[in-house]
Protein backbone atom coordinates (compact mmCIF):
# COMPACT_ATOMS: atom_id res chain seq x y z
CA UNK A 1 0.00 0.00 0.00
CA UNK A 2 1.72 3.14 -1.20
CA UNK A 3 1.54 5.97 1.30
CA UNK A 4 -0.01 9.26 0.28
CA UNK A 5 2.23 12.17 1.33
CA UNK A 6 -0.27 13.26 3.97
CA UNK A 7 -0.77 9.89 5.65
CA UNK A 8 1.23 7.05 7.13
CA UNK A 9 -0.43 4.06 8.76
CA UNK A 10 0.84 1.56 11.31
CA UNK A 11 -0.85 -1.83 11.68
CA UNK A 12 -0.45 -4.09 14.71
CA UNK A 13 -2.09 -7.17 16.11
CA UNK A 14 -2.30 -7.01 19.89
CA UNK A 15 -3.87 -10.15 21.31
CA UNK A 16 -7.09 -10.64 19.40
CA UNK A 17 -7.32 -6.97 18.45
CA UNK A 18 -6.20 -5.39 15.20
CA UNK A 19 -4.91 -1.89 15.84
CA UNK A 20 -4.73 0.64 13.03
CA UNK A 21 -2.85 3.85 13.79
CA UNK A 22 -2.95 6.46 11.02
CA UNK A 23 -0.80 9.58 11.25
CA UNK A 24 -1.34 12.83 9.36
CA UNK A 25 -4.68 13.62 7.77
CA UNK A 26 -7.49 11.58 6.25
CA UNK A 27 -9.19 13.58 3.52
CA UNK A 28 -10.12 13.06 -0.12
CA UNK A 29 -6.68 11.88 -1.27
CA UNK A 30 -5.85 9.74 1.74
CA UNK A 31 -9.19 7.97 2.28
CA UNK A 32 -8.57 5.18 -0.29
CA UNK A 33 -5.26 4.28 1.37
CA UNK A 34 -6.88 4.32 4.80
CA UNK A 35 -9.62 2.03 3.50
CA UNK A 36 -6.98 -0.47 2.36
CA UNK A 37 -5.46 -0.58 5.83
CA UNK A 38 -8.87 -1.10 7.40
CA UNK A 39 -9.46 -3.93 4.94
CA UNK A 40 -6.20 -5.52 6.07
CA UNK A 41 -7.41 -5.27 9.66
CA UNK A 42 -10.72 -6.88 8.70
CA UNK A 43 -8.96 -9.72 6.94
CA UNK A 44 -7.09 -10.53 10.16
CA UNK A 45 -10.48 -11.64 11.56
CA UNK A 46 -9.98 -9.89 14.91
CA UNK A 47 -12.35 -9.80 17.84
CA UNK A 48 -12.11 -6.05 17.64
CA UNK A 49 -10.56 -3.36 15.49
CA UNK A 50 -9.08 -0.39 17.30
CA UNK A 51 -8.50 2.74 15.22
CA UNK A 52 -6.18 5.08 17.08
CA UNK A 53 -6.82 8.56 15.68
CA UNK A 54 -4.69 10.45 18.19
CA UNK A 55 -2.16 11.41 15.48
CA UNK A 56 -4.78 12.57 12.99
CA UNK A 57 -4.86 16.35 12.81
CA UNK A 58 -7.59 16.59 10.19
CA UNK A 59 -10.37 14.44 8.83
CA UNK A 60 -13.27 15.27 6.55
CA UNK A 61 -16.20 13.28 5.20
CA UNK A 62 -14.23 10.94 2.89
CA UNK A 63 -12.37 9.77 6.01
CA UNK A 64 -15.54 9.55 8.06
CA UNK A 65 -17.27 7.60 5.27
CA UNK A 66 -14.43 5.08 5.31
CA UNK A 67 -14.99 4.52 9.02
CA UNK A 68 -18.77 4.24 8.58
CA UNK A 69 -18.14 1.57 5.97
CA UNK A 70 -15.79 -0.26 8.36
CA UNK A 71 -18.38 -0.03 11.13
CA UNK A 72 -21.01 -1.61 8.93
CA UNK A 73 -18.65 -4.47 8.10
CA UNK A 74 -17.83 -4.89 11.79
CA UNK A 75 -21.51 -5.10 12.73
CA UNK A 76 -22.21 -7.55 9.96
CA UNK A 77 -19.36 -9.78 11.14
CA UNK A 78 -20.16 -9.26 14.82
CA UNK A 79 -16.96 -7.68 16.10
CA UNK A 80 -16.32 -4.28 17.64
CA UNK A 81 -14.84 -1.23 15.97
CA UNK A 82 -13.47 1.20 18.53
CA UNK A 83 -12.18 4.71 17.87
CA UNK A 84 -9.54 6.18 20.16
CA UNK A 85 -8.00 9.58 20.74
CA UNK A 86 -10.13 11.91 18.64
CA UNK A 87 -8.80 15.47 18.59
CA UNK A 88 -11.21 18.35 19.12
CA UNK A 89 -11.44 19.04 15.39
CA UNK A 90 -11.93 15.40 14.42
CA UNK A 91 -14.54 14.89 17.13
CA UNK A 92 -16.34 18.00 15.88
CA UNK A 93 -16.77 16.41 12.44
CA UNK A 94 -18.33 13.31 14.01
CA UNK A 95 -20.60 15.50 16.13
CA UNK A 96 -21.77 17.65 13.23
CA UNK A 97 -22.53 14.46 11.29
CA UNK A 98 -24.34 13.08 14.38
CA UNK A 99 -22.07 10.04 14.28
CA UNK A 100 -20.47 10.42 17.71
CA UNK A 101 -23.26 8.32 19.21
CA UNK A 102 -23.08 5.68 16.51
CA UNK A 103 -19.41 4.79 17.00
CA UNK A 104 -17.84 3.35 20.13
CA UNK A 105 -15.38 6.10 21.08
CA UNK A 106 -12.97 5.89 24.01
CA UNK A 107 -10.25 8.16 25.29
CA UNK A 108 -7.26 5.83 25.50
CA UNK A 109 -5.81 2.86 23.70
CA UNK A 110 -5.73 0.95 27.00
CA UNK A 111 -9.46 1.43 27.35
CA UNK A 112 -9.99 0.20 23.80
CA UNK A 113 -7.91 -2.92 24.42
CA UNK A 114 -9.32 -3.70 27.88
CA UNK B 1 -32.21 26.24 14.80
CA UNK B 2 -32.10 24.10 11.72
CA UNK B 3 -30.09 25.30 8.72
CA UNK B 4 -33.31 25.76 6.75
CA UNK B 5 -34.63 28.31 9.25
CA UNK B 6 -31.53 30.48 9.17
CA UNK B 7 -31.48 33.95 7.57
CA UNK B 8 -31.62 33.93 3.78
CA UNK B 9 -29.50 35.59 1.13
CA UNK B 10 -30.93 39.04 1.91
CA UNK B 11 -29.15 38.92 5.26
CA UNK B 12 -25.80 38.37 3.52
CA UNK B 13 -25.62 40.83 0.60
CA UNK B 14 -22.78 40.58 -1.88
CA UNK B 15 -20.10 43.21 -1.10
CA UNK B 16 -19.97 46.02 -3.65
CA UNK B 17 -16.29 45.52 -4.32
CA UNK B 18 -13.99 43.05 -5.95
CA UNK B 19 -12.91 40.04 -3.89
CA UNK B 20 -10.10 40.63 -1.43
CA UNK B 21 -8.52 37.39 -2.59
CA UNK B 22 -9.06 35.14 -5.62
CA UNK B 23 -7.63 31.64 -5.95
CA UNK B 24 -7.74 29.99 -9.38
CA UNK B 25 -6.99 26.30 -9.00
CA UNK B 26 -7.37 23.11 -10.98
CA UNK B 27 -9.66 20.32 -9.84
CA UNK B 28 -6.66 18.30 -8.71
CA UNK B 29 -6.97 16.77 -5.21
CA UNK B 30 -3.32 17.61 -4.57
CA UNK B 31 -4.34 21.25 -4.19
CA UNK B 32 -7.08 20.65 -1.62
CA UNK B 33 -4.84 20.76 1.42
CA UNK B 34 -3.17 23.99 0.28
CA UNK B 35 -6.48 25.68 -0.50
CA UNK B 36 -7.84 24.66 2.88
CA UNK B 37 -4.77 25.96 4.68
CA UNK B 38 -4.84 29.26 2.78
CA UNK B 39 -8.48 29.94 3.62
CA UNK B 40 -8.01 28.92 7.23
CA UNK B 41 -4.95 31.13 7.57
CA UNK B 42 -6.74 34.14 6.12
CA UNK B 43 -9.72 33.52 8.40
CA UNK B 44 -7.38 33.41 11.37
CA UNK B 45 -5.73 36.71 10.39
CA UNK B 46 -9.20 38.21 10.03
CA UNK B 47 -9.75 37.54 13.70
CA UNK B 48 -12.08 34.56 13.55
CA UNK B 49 -11.80 32.16 16.47
CA UNK B 50 -9.89 28.92 16.05
CA UNK B 51 -13.19 27.04 16.07
CA UNK B 52 -14.60 29.23 13.30
CA UNK B 53 -11.38 28.89 11.28
CA UNK B 54 -11.56 25.09 11.53
CA UNK B 55 -15.20 25.21 10.43
CA UNK B 56 -14.39 27.45 7.45
CA UNK B 57 -11.57 25.11 6.42
CA UNK B 58 -13.82 22.07 6.71
CA UNK B 59 -16.66 23.66 4.73
CA UNK B 60 -14.34 24.80 1.93
CA UNK B 61 -12.68 21.38 1.80
CA UNK B 62 -16.02 19.59 1.61
CA UNK B 63 -17.23 21.98 -1.08
CA UNK B 64 -14.11 21.53 -3.21
CA UNK B 65 -14.28 17.74 -2.79
CA UNK B 66 -17.86 17.83 -4.06
CA UNK B 67 -16.87 19.92 -7.08
CA UNK B 68 -14.08 17.50 -7.98
CA UNK B 69 -15.97 14.29 -7.29
CA UNK B 70 -19.51 15.09 -8.38
CA UNK B 71 -19.19 18.20 -10.54
CA UNK B 72 -16.16 17.25 -12.58
CA UNK B 73 -16.45 13.46 -12.12
CA UNK B 74 -12.86 13.35 -10.77
CA UNK B 75 -11.32 15.22 -13.71
CA UNK B 76 -8.13 16.88 -12.49
CA UNK B 77 -7.70 19.60 -15.11
CA UNK B 78 -10.86 21.66 -14.75
CA UNK B 79 -11.01 25.17 -13.29
CA UNK B 80 -12.23 26.16 -9.85
CA UNK B 81 -12.30 29.73 -8.56
CA UNK B 82 -12.36 30.55 -4.87
CA UNK B 83 -13.14 34.21 -4.09
CA UNK B 84 -12.95 35.67 -0.64
CA UNK B 85 -14.18 38.86 1.00
CA UNK B 86 -13.30 39.91 4.52
CA UNK B 87 -16.33 41.09 6.47
CA UNK B 88 -16.91 42.98 9.67
CA UNK B 89 -20.08 43.55 11.63
CA UNK B 90 -20.59 45.67 14.74
CA UNK B 91 -22.84 43.05 16.24
CA UNK B 92 -21.24 39.88 14.96
CA UNK B 93 -17.56 40.69 14.79
CA UNK B 94 -15.25 39.57 12.02
CA UNK B 95 -16.53 37.41 9.22
CA UNK B 96 -15.66 35.91 5.90
CA UNK B 97 -17.52 35.43 2.63
CA UNK B 98 -16.34 32.75 0.23
CA UNK B 99 -17.66 32.09 -3.26
CA UNK B 100 -16.64 28.87 -5.02
CA UNK B 101 -17.32 28.71 -8.76
CA UNK B 102 -16.79 25.98 -11.33
CA UNK B 103 -17.62 25.07 -14.91
CA UNK B 104 -19.04 21.66 -14.08
CA UNK B 105 -22.37 20.33 -15.26
CA UNK B 106 -25.21 22.38 -13.83
CA UNK B 107 -27.68 20.82 -11.45
CA UNK B 108 -30.85 22.17 -9.91
CA UNK B 109 -29.78 23.71 -6.58
CA UNK B 110 -32.86 22.16 -5.01
CA UNK B 111 -31.36 18.76 -5.78
CA UNK B 112 -28.27 19.53 -3.70
CA UNK B 113 -29.30 18.58 -0.20
CA UNK B 114 -27.98 16.67 2.75
CA UNK B 115 -29.23 13.18 3.41
CA UNK B 116 -31.20 11.92 6.38
CA UNK B 117 -28.63 11.56 9.15
CA UNK B 118 -30.61 8.72 10.68
CA UNK B 119 -29.64 6.70 7.65
CA UNK B 120 -26.18 5.55 8.73
CA UNK B 121 -24.18 4.92 5.59
CA UNK B 122 -20.98 6.16 3.97
CA UNK B 123 -21.18 9.31 1.88
CA UNK B 124 -23.62 12.16 1.46
CA UNK B 125 -22.50 14.06 4.53
CA UNK B 126 -20.59 16.91 2.90
CA UNK B 127 -23.56 19.17 2.14
CA UNK B 128 -24.94 18.66 5.62
CA UNK B 129 -21.63 19.65 7.19
CA UNK B 130 -21.27 22.72 4.98
CA UNK B 131 -24.75 23.98 5.93
CA UNK B 132 -24.29 23.12 9.56
CA UNK B 133 -20.98 24.87 10.21
CA UNK B 134 -21.54 28.00 8.09
CA UNK B 135 -24.01 30.81 8.81
CA UNK B 136 -25.08 30.85 5.18
CA UNK B 137 -24.58 28.40 2.32
CA UNK B 138 -26.35 28.69 -1.00
CA UNK B 139 -25.88 26.88 -4.31
CA UNK B 140 -26.94 28.49 -7.58
CA UNK B 141 -26.36 28.04 -11.26
CA UNK B 142 -23.56 30.15 -12.64
CA UNK B 143 -23.84 31.95 -15.97
CA UNK B 144 -23.11 30.71 -18.56
CA UNK B 145 -21.91 27.39 -17.16
CA UNK B 146 -21.15 25.69 -13.90
CA UNK B 147 -22.25 26.19 -10.33
CA UNK B 148 -21.65 28.76 -7.63
CA UNK B 149 -21.60 28.15 -3.89
CA UNK B 150 -21.69 31.15 -1.55
CA UNK B 151 -20.57 30.65 2.04
CA UNK B 152 -20.63 33.18 4.89
CA UNK B 153 -19.28 32.76 8.39
CA UNK B 154 -19.20 35.31 11.22
CA UNK B 155 -17.59 34.73 14.57
CA UNK B 156 -20.64 35.87 16.49
CA UNK B 157 -24.08 34.29 16.21
CA UNK B 158 -26.61 35.75 13.82
CA UNK B 159 -29.36 37.78 15.54
CA UNK B 160 -31.88 35.00 14.91
CA UNK B 161 -29.60 32.33 16.30
CA UNK B 162 -28.70 34.39 19.36
CA UNK B 163 -32.39 35.02 20.06
CA UNK B 164 -33.13 31.31 19.93
CA UNK B 165 -30.19 30.54 22.20
CA UNK B 166 -28.53 28.53 19.45
CA UNK B 167 -24.98 29.79 19.30
CA UNK B 168 -23.34 26.54 18.24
Amino acid sequence: MADQPGLTVKFEQIGKAAVVTPQGEIAYSEAPQFRQWLKKAQEARPERIVVDLSAIAYMNTPGVATLVEALQIAKKNKYRLILVGLSTNVRAVFEVARLHTVFEIVETRDAALA
Amino acid sequence: MSPSSRPGAEAFPTPARNPDLTLHMLSDPRFLSGARSLLSSVAEKTGLSSTSCAQVALAVDEALCNVIRHGYQRRTDAPIWVKLWLLSSDSRGPGIRIVIEDEAQQVDPCEIKSRDLADIRPGGLGVHIIKEVMDFAEYEKRSPTGMRLTLVKYDGPSPDRAASGDAS
